[in-house]
């Protein structure tokens, strides 16, 4: 089942309060978005880190529920 | 083949192969567009490295996503280091940053001529 833009943004921002998010439906089929995050969690780490902890704040969603999230992550 | 079997077989695949790419589809026959991306820009960087089609066999295609914690495909590893999955190996490769890579690794390749 596709997920909801708004359910995307909430989970990031449970898990990163501080964090400034964009999300965009790129085929506006609620199943292809691109989000960029910003949080300051990010500084210091590799951009597979980074890419690790938002798809944990997503709970398993990646690979699943959520089929193609582009994903941009940066400390600011 | 057990779990464990499968990971070990991982393990040996990326420490006995420079660069490997798993991904659904081959090199030659890429069956999704995040796969044909990241091989796209081996392609053009001239870096020489396995595929390891993934559809092929459901316990890889789990058990990769389990060996690096990383949930989707394509994922790239050089010299036994897991580089990214399609955006992180793009944004690299845009950057310049995948040839510093590459050559700090030792792995032949190309100078970048135009971005993905």
């Amino acid at each position: 089942m596709p997920m909801a833009a708004d359910d995307i943004a909430r989970l990031i921002k449970e898990r990163f309060p501080d964090a400034e998010i964009r999300i965009e439906d790129l085929a506006g089929d609620g199943d292809h978005y691109a989000a960029t995050v910003v949080s300051e969690a990010f500084r210091g780490k590799t951009r597979v880190q980074q890419h690790q902890m938002v798809y944990e704040a997503l709970r398993g969603s990646m690979g699943g529920a959520l089929h193609a999230l582009a994903l941009k992550t940066a400390a600011p | 083949m057990s779990a464990q079997d499968i990971q070990d077989w991982i393990r040996r695949e990326v420490a006995g192969n420079d660069v490997v790419l798993f991904m659904k589809g081959s090199k030659t026959m890429p069956q999704c567009g995040f796969s044909m991306q990241v091989a796209q820009i081996l392609n053009q960087l001239g870096v020489d490295f396995k595929d390891i089609n993934v559809l092929e066999d459901m316990g890889v295609r789990e058990g990769v996503k389990a060996y690096s914690n990383w949930p989707t495909i394509p994922q790239l590893y050089v010299k036994g280091e897991f580089i990214g999955g399609c955006d992180i190996v793009r944004e690299m490769f845009q950057a310049g940053e995948l040839e510093q890579v590459l050559t700090e690794k030792g792995i032949g390749h190309n100078r970048r001529t135009m971005t993905a």
